[in-house]
């Protein structure tokens, strides 16, 4: 009742956004600016965790585009970490500052192989444990003048990801015989692909593959198979297909484009999240997106630290600033999200500043400008 | 000292390889179903063209009704892999239905082979959308996700077990280290999820640290498995030797497949304790069987790489040479790389290179 409240609200108060927003399509920056922040109470809360590697530097630049386009964003901002955990925030701080904001730009964080406290579980999982954030949406789509070998590639990849292979739940039996339980679970199997079925139709989608690895864990990827099969059959509009995970990763490399929406459990949604995404320019362009019932955290799709530019001004922020796009859509910010995709795709379409990863040598602070500078021509 | 002294000429081989230093080699062959005969009699008949010193012991596979009641491989193929230590094997078809185990697995368990190669690489002649692909993966076999340990704890709770060891995981290292000195490569990459899984892929990356501690003059690094499948897409050529556990593996040799031309023109061995056999791993594709359409190409590069494996490295380099000569040249495809050659035809040519 009161999410349904919330939205009524929302909708309301993007209405006169919209007007705002359009007198400042035909006015000067000046006076869209002063419309805008006498509205204090229309204000939105939204949590930020920049991150670990190239974390800050990108939402530095989200907030630099955020602070130039008068978005009515504010940041909670939260220094969350596990590879410096003494100075990370407490894990029930960030849950509930996210759980009251209900969402939330996040970069990524780095997950080393051994945990100070001998935990089997990093910080990421506890994070979607608590939050119960189990669908990880991510679109992958060809950008323009982004350069790749393979074009027109346009699908979306839902991963459960609160169970299977990420479960921490290991054990040494006798010294050199490691146990490692992947726990698939009917409910969460279902709950996942009911999402997937649900953001196809939503998307205006025409197929679902389900990418499972059934004929070896019969019964673990069997389970998953059968709940996407049982959900799909409420669905008779949507094409539902299987593809073994080993096939799945071949026909990615060979031919991307036969893919629409790819539904998958922990692992595997991984492994393909990051082959499609380096189809399309790797992992500095791809946004995705975390759902539970109640909140949305918005980080990138594949997930990266690149620990080697940290501090360098070289890492592309596209797929921060998409993320951010995406926030702006979801709490009902349509103009500013369009505004900000519009500026973006003008910025690559231009093709005069590049980051190193797309073959240019401009810095991130200059793709962030040159954002800036765009989001006014419209 | 003799002791250390001839094991310096003769190093410390895979099963079977120091035997046949001398005289014909016999190889147990099994052809398999479907296109398996075709492409298999193309295999015999270039090796004989290339006088290669090798007798085929073939033997059939089908399965049969064993002493215990279970359908399994005849214990006459057995014997002869057995015996030879060594084999070549088309695609094998598991009939579905009850009772029937696959032939694929039994073999691997029967032989206990603990490590499957396959060498990826981009051949010219063949248009993909990769260039200068030239990856090995070597990948753990017998243990892992593929432990088939299941059960369901409770009605709609399933538990699968994935089973690192100590000894599974060396043993691969290993070998992936042997190869790499052997095949004067560069570099052995150990893929892994070690943040996720502490224990089990940290055991074995542990495992893989031991062992490349002793081949200093590999250069050895570690990847997590979703930045190779991110790198490898982007640029293949980051990659050399890839070492990594079994669902890992599987799913980053057909990648790798993927980037040079599919399944029909990759090779693939599988190494183990009692023997070795060679493979082509796609399909046996019923439906063009026995019409003299298939491609025998990843048999063949299947049954170099059985060449090299016996060091018979001269006849290898002939044969492949001639492969590469005739893919180049590219007259005489078969349909599946959108040419209009036969099986029979394509065979003729690369035999002609001989000469």
């Amino acid at each position: 009742m009161s999410l349904l409240n919330r939205n009524v609200c929302r909708a309301l108060m993007q209405g006169s956004y919209l007007v705002h927003a359009h007198k400042g399509v035909h006015t000067t920056a000046v006076k869209a600016d002063k419309n805008q922040s006498s509205s204090t109470e229309g204000r939105i809360k939204c949590t930020l965790i920049p991150g670990d590697g190239v974390g800050p530097e990108l939402v530095y630049s989200v907030q630099e585009v955020f602070k130039a386009a008068n978005i009515p964003v504010d940041f909670e901002s939260f220094f969350f970490s596990e590879v410096n955990p003494t100075l990370s925030a407490p894990l029930e701080d960030v849950v509930n500052s996210i759980a009251r904001n209900k969402c939330c730009i996040k970069g990524i964080l780095a997950t080393p192989d051994f945990s100070h406290t001998g935990e089997l579980q990093t910080l990421n999982m506890k994070l979607r444990n608590a939050l119960d954030l189990y669908a990880n949406v991510v679109h992958v789509k060809s950008l323009p003048n982004v350069k790749c070998r393979h074009h027109d590639v346009d699908c979306i990849i839902i991963r459960e990801q609160t169970e299977g292979e990420y479960s921490a739940l290991e054990h040494e039996s006798v010294p050199g015989v490691v146990e490692c339980l992947k726990i698939i679970t009917a409910a969460k199997s279902e709950r996942i692909a009911k999402f997937a079925f649900d953001y196809a139709i939503k998307m205006g989608r025409k197929k679902v593959t389900s990418v499972h690895k059934a004929n070896i864990m019969k019964l673990g990827d069997g389970l998953f198979l059968r709940s996407c099969e049982e959900i799909s059959k409420l669905y008779p509009r949507l094409q539902f297909e299987k593809m073994i995970v080993d096939n799945a990763s071949m026909q990615f490399v060979s031919n991307p484009n036969q893919f629409d929406v790819v539904v998958t459990p922990n692992l595997y949604g991984n492994i393909v999240d990051n082959l499609a995404s380096g189809l399309v320019g790797g992992a500095g362009v791809v946004a995705g997106a975390s759902y539970s019932a109640e909140c949305a955290v918005f980080e990138q799709g594949a997930r990266h630290i690149f620990s080697g530019a940290v501090g360098k001004n070289i890492a592309n922020p596209t797929a921060m600033l998409l993320c951010s796009a995406n926030l702006l859509a979801h709490i009902n910010l349509h103009p500013y999200s369009k505004m900000l995709k519009n500026a973006i795709n003008k910025v690559l379409t231009d093709g005069k500043v590049r980051t190193k990863d797309l073959g240019g040598q401009s810095t991130t602070k200059d793709f962030t400008n040159a954002v800036i500078h765009c989001l006014h021509d419209h | 000292m003799a002791a250390r002294i001839i094991r310096k000429i003769v190093p410390v081989s895979r099963s079977g390889a120091a035997q046949y230093s001398s005289g014909v080699r016999k190889v147990t062959l099994i052809p398999g179903h479907g296109i398996g005969p075709e492409i298999t009699v193309a295999v015999q008949k270039i090796f004989e063209a290339a006088k290669v010193p090798i007798e085929w012991d073939e033997v059939d596979v089908t399965a049969v009704r064993g002493p215990d009641g279970k359908m399994g491989i005849p214990q006459k193929a057995i014997d002869s892999v057995n015996a030879n230590k060594i084999g070549l094997k088309g695609p094998l078809m598991t009939p579905i239905g009850k009772g029937y185990r696959s032939l694929n697995l039994a073999l691997r368990k029967e032989f206990d082979l603990y490590a499957n190669v396959r060498p990826c690489k981009s051949m010219e002649g063949i248009k993909t959308l990769y260039e200068n692909v030239d990856v090995v993966t070597v990948r753990e076999n017998t243990e892992g996700e593929y432990s088939g340990i299941e059960h369901e704890i409770v009605d709609g709770v399933v538990q699968s077990i994935k089973l690192i060891t100590e000894e599974a995981s060396m043993r691969v290292a290993e070998f992936a280290f042997v190869f790499a000195k052997e095949n004067n490569r560069k570099k052995v990459t150990a893929v892994h999820k070690a943040n996720i899984m502490r224990m089990s892929d940290g055991l074995f990356l542990r495992c893989c640290r031991d062992v490349a501690n002793k081949y200093r003059d590999i250069k050895f690094e570690e990847r997590y498995l979703d930045t190779v499948c991110l790198n490898m897409v982007q640029d293949p050529a980051l990659f050399d030797v890839l070492v990594m556990p079994n669902l890992y593996g599987d799913i980053m040799s057909d990648l790798c497949s993927g980037l040079v031309g599919g399944l029909g023109l990759t090779p693939s061995g599988n190494i183990g304790k009692n023997g070795a056999l060679f493979e082509s791993v796609h399909g046996t594709a019923p439906d063009i069987a026995g019409k003299d359409l298939a491609n025998p190409t990843a048999l063949l590069l299947s049954a170099i790489m059985m060449l090299r494996h016996l060091k018979l490295h001269e006849h290898a380099d002939r044969i492949q040479g001639a492969v590469y000569a005739v893919l180049r040249e590219g007259k005489h495809l078969t349909g599946d790389l959108g040419g209009t050659g036969k099986c029979s035809e394509y065979t003729n040519a690369i035999i002609s290179k001989f000469n």
